[in-house]
């Protein structure tokens, strides 16, 4: 019998198996794609333990990224609002101004180091799609990005960035026209050319190896914040505050910090425009436990189990499902999850704007909205590290349309 | 009331349940099974088909619209079964959706509908553990599919778990109509075959995606036990209900049907 038959009466969702974060993760797939994860699985395997392929990534992190990034103490606003101080993980001053450059990296490595030559990626925001067209421009590989048509829209300038690196940006017409449509048709190109194509995917989602490669290509981030603020402050934080879309820069910055129970973990995800289904991106407040795109998670779903659509003014925000390990945090408890809405994310650029100097992008500024509303609650001793996990230029039509500018 | 192929290769016919309707989903798979199907895969419309091509993305698209549930799908077998009793009944799904509506419930329902056997898109045999004894207990053939990437030790677990037949996809791909079948298919069933004598059982291959005509279903005839139609009989109905009305779509897929089982003596003109 083969290796892969379970014993009767196992349960699908034991703890022990690799890929799963408590009952979450796991492999949802057509079998088609089933080869390939298991090869992935083994070659980022033989890659984690190869010296010579992190010293690349290290020598690229540091000196075509930009890594170690900045944590900066915001004096002005932790003034303003009289409680907790309050530092920023500048992951916004990475080159192509998003935390998503670290996987694009990684796993770019890695799909040379596998010889594959055609890259596929999905994205939301852009951000993940520019680092993806910026990592194959670097290494030499044929790039293809699906978008979804209303992304296309409201993060026009991340396209043009991507075309301009040499990527083809394909449009998805299909559903809610976002990040979720996007992820489905990259994984049909994927289903269709497995034999030579590498999926980069973009978040700690989708099915085993994914959430946890994505998660470790993101480490560094918390590693560093750890690093920085015991030499800053001398203690570690309170909390560190993250937004939540599909979990990648919130995985990031939480993970090292998992055993220090005394730091509190915040996820903040998208509470859009109102608490009806359709209306946010909360997968924990709104959702339940469900399948979407290869993994078991908290999905956004009808009582027939039909995805519901989504709505965040942040389209990186905008997603139905969210990573795993997130989904684990949760119920265990470890990690707090909560929802900023719309207005507050906007009121959160403008705040940090203009009192830093810092423009946020419109998912980051959701976690910046969440400390400023902590912050004045908190002791003067207390410290919050916010991850600042994008630049918001890329937002600037939404914003100027919004704001009225 | 079982999966069973009588003559070769036999006919395993895919429609998306609900599109156009529910009852005109009725009325064609009575028409398909009278024209020659033996078996009938019942599609339950999901939000995110990602296995599937355009023409099936549209069929699911148009039947969420319209509500259709996974009880309804399940309500709909039942019907299909009372009609045509001899014909092998499965139901063709996604995940989300039984997980929504509970494994043991769906597999309850399932089997008191009179389906023959169930097909879960994204769920793979090392996942499948308790959907597999929900399977055992209530009687319903839990049917895989095998992919021409799969390396043979997932063929073996493929099937040492399947029930009813094997469903071997022709290419790597998603569902859609193609012009001609690759190497691909004859070596998988082959591999298959192989894999399936060693074990000790005889369960019949059924070979789909991008099946669309009589040659096609002749050539497949040659090395598996069926073909399965989808998109080619989903386009069907969808062009057939746009020009003249639901009610012409059972008619056309039965002339269709009959037309895709010709003898090969009658390709070789």
């Amino acid at each position: 019998m083969a290796s892969v038959i379970l014993p009767a009466g196992q349960m699908d969702s034991s703890e022990s198996r690799p890929g799963r974060f408590g009952v979450y993760g796991g492999r949802y797939v057509p079998e088609t794609l089933m080869a390939a994860l298991v090869e992935l699985e083994h070659e980022y395997d033989l890659a984690k333990n190869d010296a010579a392929f992190q010293a690349e990534l290290a020598g690229l992190l540091k000196d075509y990224a930009g890594r170690p990034t900045p944590l900066y103490f915001a004096k002005r606003l932790t003034e303003q609002l009289g409680g907790a101080r309050i530092y920023l993980k500048r992951e916004d001053l990475l080159h192509t101004g998003a935390h998503k450059i670290n996987n694009a990296l990684g796993q770019g490595l890695l799909a040379k180091r596998m010889g594959k030559k055609r890259i596929i990626a999905e994205t939301g925001a852009g951000q993940h799609g520019v680092a993806t067209a910026t990592v194959c421009a670097l290494l030499g590989l044929e790039c293809v990005v699906y978008m979804g048509d209303v992304d296309m829209a409201r993060q026009e300038l991340n396209v043009l960035r991507m075309r301009l690196l040499g990527a083809e940006v394909r449009g998805v017409s299909a559903g809610s026209k976002t990040l979720k449509d996007a992820i489905s048709e990259a994984m049909r190109d994927w289903v269709t050319n497995v034999r030579t194509t590498y999926y980069l995917l973009g978040s700690a989602l989708g099915a085993h190896p994914y959430p946890t490669m994505v998660r470790d290509f993101h480490r560094c981030i918390g590693r560093e914040i750890k690093e920085q603020i015991l030499e800053k402050e001398g203690q570690l934080p309170t909390a560190v505050i993250a937004c939540v879309g599909g979990g990648s820069n919130a995985i990031g910055a939480f993970y090292e910090f998992i055993p220090e129970r005394q730091v509190r973990l915040i996820g903040v995800e998208a509470g859009g425009r109102g608490t009806a289904l359709g209306q946010h991106a909360a997968r924990f407040s709104g959702g339940s436990p469900g399948v979407l795109q290869g993994t078991y998670s908290y999905v956004l779903q009808d009582e027939n189990g039909q995805i519901a659509l989504t709505h965040s003014v942040s389209a990186g925000l905008d997603y139905a499902s969210i990573g795993p390990e997130h989904a684990a945090l949760h119920d265990s408890g470890r990690a707090e999850y909560v929802s900023q809405d719309d207005a507050a994310a906007l009121d959160a650029v403008v705040r940090l704007a203009r009192t830093e100097g810092i423009l946020p992008a419109l998912e980051s500024a959701h976690a910046v909205a969440e400390a400023l509303k902590m912050a004045p609650t908190m002791a003067a001793h207390d410290i919050l590290v916010v991850n600042l996990s994008g630049r918001g230029d890329k937002d600037m039509g939404i914003l100027a349309r919004e704001l009225k500018l | 009331m079982a999966i069973r192929f009588d003559h070769k290769p036999g006919l395993v016919v895919y429609l998306t349940a609900g599109d156009p309707s529910l009852d005109a989903t009725r009325e064609i798979a009575i028409a398909a099974i009278d024209a020659g199907a033996d078996v009938i895969e019942l599609g339950v419309p999901f939000s995110d088909p990602l296995a599937d091509g355009p023409v099936i993305q549209r069929a699911m698209e148009r039947a969420v619209a319209r509500k259709t549930r996974l009880k309804d799908v399940l309500a709909l077998a039942g019907e299909i079964r009372a009609a045509r009793p001899q014909a092998g009944l499965v139901i063709f799904t996604y995940l989300n959706p039984i997980l929504r509506f509970g494994m043991s419930k769906f597999a309850d329902d399932a089997a008191a509908g009179g389906a023959d056997g169930v097909l879960v898109t994204d769920l793979i045999v090392e996942e499948a553990a308790s959907y597999l004894a929900e399977m055992q207990r209530v009687g319903l053939a839990p049917i895989f599919l095998a992919a021409p990437t799969s390396p043979d030790e997932r063929l073996e677990a493929i099937a040492a778990h399947s029930k009813g037949f094997i469903y071997a996809i022709s290419r790597v791909g998603i569902t859609g109509t193609q012009q001609s079948l690759t190497g691909d298919a004859a070596a998988l069933v082959g591999r298959i075959r192989e894999i399936s004598e060693r074990q000790g059982r005889t369960l019949p291959v059924a070979v789909g995606f991008g099946i669309s005509n009589s040659e096609h279903v002749a050539q497949v005839g040659r090395f598996a036990d069926a073909a399965v139609v989808g998109s080619a009989i989903v386009e069907l109905i969808e062009r057939t209900t746009a020009e003249g009305g639901a009610e012409t779509a059972p008619g056309a897929v039965a002339r269709f049907i009959k037309g895709l089982c010709l003898p090969e003596a009658a390709l070789a003109r």
